[in-house]
């Protein structure tokens, strides 16, 4: 039996900041994720936003976690190497009536302590955003964007840089108290620790009730999104948002800049019975495409690249006119049980905020002690796409694997998808190549690097074409050799 | 930085690649270099293992592996240089090429240029189908590349969206390897791809064509497990109530190309939004002043030789072109061009060349909306007939040629191209 002074549940970007902040202590941790990579959940599909906090209600856990998490995020970008652009946010009134609801939200922001608000309208409004259709907007400058999957990965390296360990494909299947420990069965093996974070996401109320009775109900809400090609990024500068709708504490369907220069449309929001049910539909991508081009009339369907969707973890029912706050304590009738439930936007810019405060509720029980070698700083994602051509020239003659482009779209080189496959979660689906080096996320979606990425897994990575993965665990590309060899 | 300086520069060595190369080298251009990103020459030919190459233009029956050949060696045997595994980064209308392979970046001024980058597969997004997200969904050429490349096997109960040449090539050559076919989904009334592929691919092995119908949603979380399809109304419009779920962990799309043309757009070549490649005139030359272009980033053809036969040319006008530049510095006299459009009508959906910049003998190209029977193709300027011919019976699948001669009257500013019924 391995024991551990703490066991986190779930890798997504909760888990993946608390197993962070813990690495700076000389503790032993452990994460599972039963994913086949981190940020397999609403982690990799949300809009990447860090919120400023105007749309949370005043004094609650969202509101003061989004702060502090906004207030952080600089500080940890430049910690991690973490993309991160301040482009700011307008929420739009797209008519008279809507000015009223501006203000309104204007000063929920104040009392949130948001700073730099404004309205705009007019030519200053037209000069900041020409392409697009409103009469009057709340200029929110403290709103930024990043790549949450990005953010969840770094994270989760930068931890088992620091050693944490992180077992991926692995589910917990049980959870038991005894005496002062618990135990944690799962399809890899059976472990022991201290305390247990229950970071499951979605997942959160099936592993409570693993050990208590749950005071909490889960609403699974999805929310679609459509991705728009790169030739569209200069239609607009920073993020645009309608005014939300208030009851239900949905931002409404608006269009986010991505870091790599793609759209974002949506997310829809549609309260759903199954938790996995990720699918996307006709009916809400339309809706989705024309609620944007209300906004942006220049918008065309041609420019679509994807569509996913995502699910919010909601503790309110639809019908409820109230939005449930996050919960984040130790339960009061299992000591030790750490549970973090409910985590929906804007949890991503919460997450740092959280780590911290996860930590110090650790710090209750078990003596943190700071490492001394603890290593902050994450190397830069070389990209070499962005490169000075000198800088370019430099690296092919260094390694000329540097010199071959293996996605066209997204010009991605055979050192970067090697150096992808490398990580140190040894998570190589195709997916994983792709949320770490963009190989496969353009406009062909696959089409031109597909081939090649599995020839680099076989050749580099003697992987097996029998267990290569899309994402999932269950999700096998191939069914092997179409003229097989003996013992093929 | 390696600086090169060459005549003519071709973008892509695929079949028009190669084609339009070799016919610039004859005609007379000294270095003529291929640039390609893949480490092989001939593009999507290697992974095309049936037959049926070259019949129109040798007359002798080839599979892809082998008409491929047959041009890699001409271009060799002539001078013509294959840069393989090499990306252009950009080029500008200045004919200045930035380029990367594993030796390093490029810097190369091309006194013409030719466009060859082929086309690329639509995708699952470009259609918008909805459903869960899990493996198996493939196109159908990558499912080509990976297992006439590759020996990989994608899947075993396979579904077809869309009756493309493609999708139905594919039909059969998974058929052939044991995988079962459980039919070819198309939403148009009729076959997209060419009649004598739906007879050999589909019909001889039975398997069965959904017209009318399309793939309306996909489940599976990890692999695929079941797709729904439904019929369409006219408006292509899915009719609700014929529903129809069929399990497979294959679905294969066969949805469309689209001509490649980033490179051009950003080098600022119009493009035409019909064909979706770049606006040419009689000679395959671009809005650019020495950049042409050829293949499947000009137009998508349904089948090599037609195409291989246009590259020629407009390999032949990059080579024209680097002789009469010099001339006309030496002689620093520059003729303002008469530029006349080409607009297609009543059942055309694109004709090639898009202008017309000199007059006399000129080949048309076009594609009709849809199969129609005993009508007449009609060339026309300010409603006056100029050229007129009978067609027996016309299909999208096919390209269709006619030549036309325009004498030379300065009034006409346009030409339109119409089908009448008969």
């Amino acid at each position: 039996m391995f024991n551990f002074h703490v066991a986190i549940i779930g890798g997504g970007v909760i888990g993946s900041a608390i197993a962070r902040e813990l690495s700076k202590y000389k503790i032993n941790v452990i994460v599972f994720e039963m994913g086949s990579d981190v940020a397999s959940g609403a982690s990799k599909a949300n809009s990447g936003v860090v919120h400023s906090g105007i749309n949370s209600a005043e004094f609650s856990l969202k509101a003061r976690f989004c702060v502090e998490g906004n207030k952080m995020f600089q500080h940890l970008a430049d910690e991690l190497n973490l993309p991160l652009k301040w482009i700011g946010k307008l929420v739009i009134a797209k008519n008279d009536e809507e000015i009223n609801k501006l203000e309104r939200l204007k000063n929920v922001g104040l009392k949130n302590g948001v700073t730099g608000l404004k309205l705009v309208r007019g030519t200053e409004l037209k000069k900041q955003e020409p392409h697009i259709s409103c009469v009057s907007g709340l200029w929110v400058p403290t709103a930024g964007i990043t790549l949450p999957y990005q953010f969840t990965i770094i994270l989760a390296e930068n931890s088992i840089e620091n050693d944490i360990k992180f077992l991926l494909e692995t589910k917990v299947k049980g959870l038991k108290k005894i005496n002062d420990h618990f135990q944690i069965e799962t399809n890899k093996g059976n472990f022991q620790s201290d305390i247990v974070i229950n970071a499951a996401g979605l997942n959160c109320r099936e592993i409570v009730s693993m050990i208590e009775e749950p005071d909490f109900n889960v609403y699974p809400c999805r929310g679609e999104y459509l991705v728009i090609d790169k030739n569209y990024s200069s239609l607009i500068n920073s993020m645009i948002y309608p005014i939300p709708v208030e009851e239900h504490g949905f931002l409404g369907i608006h269009i986010t800049p991505t870091i790599e220069g793609n759209l974002l449309l949506g997310p829809s929001a549609e309260y759903i019975n199954n938790l996995n049910d990720k699918k996307t539909t006709k009916e809400k991508m339309n809706i989705i495409f024309s609620e944007a081009k209300e906004i942006i009339p220049f918008l065309s369907k041609k420019a679509i690249i994807n569509a996913y969707a995502g699910i919010r973890c909601k503790l309110s029912p639809p019908e409820s006119n109230k939005q449930a706050d996050y919960i984040v304590e130790e339960s009061k009738k299992t000591p030790g049980f750490i549970n973090l439930v409910g985590i929906e936007s804007p949890g991503l810019t919460a997450a740092p905020a959280i780590a911290i405060e996860v930590s110090n509720i650790v710090s209750k029980s078990i003596e943190l002690k700071q490492k001394n070698k603890f290593k902050y700083k994450c190397n830069k994602r070389i990209r070499f796409s962005e490169m000075p051509t000198k800088e370019q020239s430099a690296l092919i003659k260094k390694d000329n694997r540097w010199g071959r482009i293996v996605c066209r779209c997204e010009n991605v080189t055979e050192a970067e998808v090697i150096k992808a496959l490398s990580n140190p979660l040894e998570a190589q689906t195709l997916s994983s190549v792709k949320y770490r080096c963009r190989a496969g996320m353009g406009r062909c979606q696959g089409g031109f690097c597909t081939q090649h990425i599995v020839r680099i897994m076989e050749k580099n990575f003697n992987l097996d074409i029998k267990n290569m993965k899309l994402k999932s665990p269950d999700s096998k590309l191939f069914y092997g050799r179409v003229r097989g060899k003996k013992g093929d | 930085m390696i600086e090169k300086t060459v005549d003519i520069a071709v973008i892509g060595g695929g079949p028009a690649g190669l084609a339009s190369a070799i016919s610039a080298k004859e005609s007379g251009a000294k270095e003529v270099i291929v640039f390609d990103r893949n480490s092989w020459s001939g593009g999507i030919l290697p992974q095309c293992i049936h037959d049926g190459f070259g019949v129109e233009e040798t007359g002798l029956l080839m599979t892809g592996p082998e008409y491929a050949e047959k041009y890699i060696k001409m271009a060799k045997k002539i001078g013509v240089k294959l840069l393989n595994e090499t990306l252009i980064i950009s080029f500008n209308k200045k004919r200045e090429i930035k380029a990367l392979n594993k030796k390093g970046i490029y810097k190369i001024k091309a006194k013409a240029i030719v466009l060859a980058m082929g086309c690329r597969e639509k995708t699952r997004w470009n259609v918008m189908i909805p459903g869960d997200r899990p493996s198996g969904i493939y196109t159908a050429g990558v499912a080509q590349a990976l297992i006439n490349l590759y020996n990989i096997l994608p899947g075993r109960n396979v579904l077809i969206l869309g009756s493309g040449d493609v999708g139905l090539i594919m039909a059969r050559r998974l058929k052939l390897e044991g995988a079962n076919i459980l039919g070819v989904v198309e939403i148009l009334p009729y076959p997209s791809g060419l009649p004598r592929n739906v007879v050999q691919c589909l019909d001889d092995y039975e398997i069965p064509l959904f017209l009318k119908h399309t793939v309306t949603s996909i489940v599976g979380k990890g692999r695929l497990k079941q797709v729904t399809i439904s019929q369409v109304n006219d408006n292509l419009v899915p009719i609700s109530g014929t529903e129809k779920k069929i399990e497979c962990d294959t679905l294969l799309l066969s949805v469309g190309l689209n001509p490649e043309n980033e490179l051009s757009k950003v080098a600022g070549i119009k493009i035409d939004n019909r064909t979706n490649g770049p606006i040419v005139n009689q000679d395959f030359e671009t809005t650019i002043s020495g950049i042409f272009a050829c293949g499947n980033c000009l137009q998508v053809y349904d089948n090599v030789d037609l195409l291989s036969m246009d590259a020629k040319k407009a390999g032949k006008s990059a080579a024209k072109f680097i002789f009469s530049h010099k001339n006309r510095k030496k002689i620093q006299l520059k003729k303002k061009q008469t530029i006349l459009h080409i607009i297609p009508r009543n059942g055309i959906s694109y004709v090639i060349p898009q202008r017309i910049s000199k007059f006399g003998d000129i080949q048309l190209t076009f594609r009709v909306k849809k199969p129609r029977g005993l009508s007449n193709l009609c060339v026309s300027s300010n409603d006056k007939t100029i050229f007129e011919k009978e067609l027996l019976c016309s299909n999208p699948a096919n390209i269709n040629k006619v030549n036309i001669s325009i004498s030379k009257v300065t009034s006409i500013k346009q030409l339109e191209v119409k089908l009448n019924d008969r």
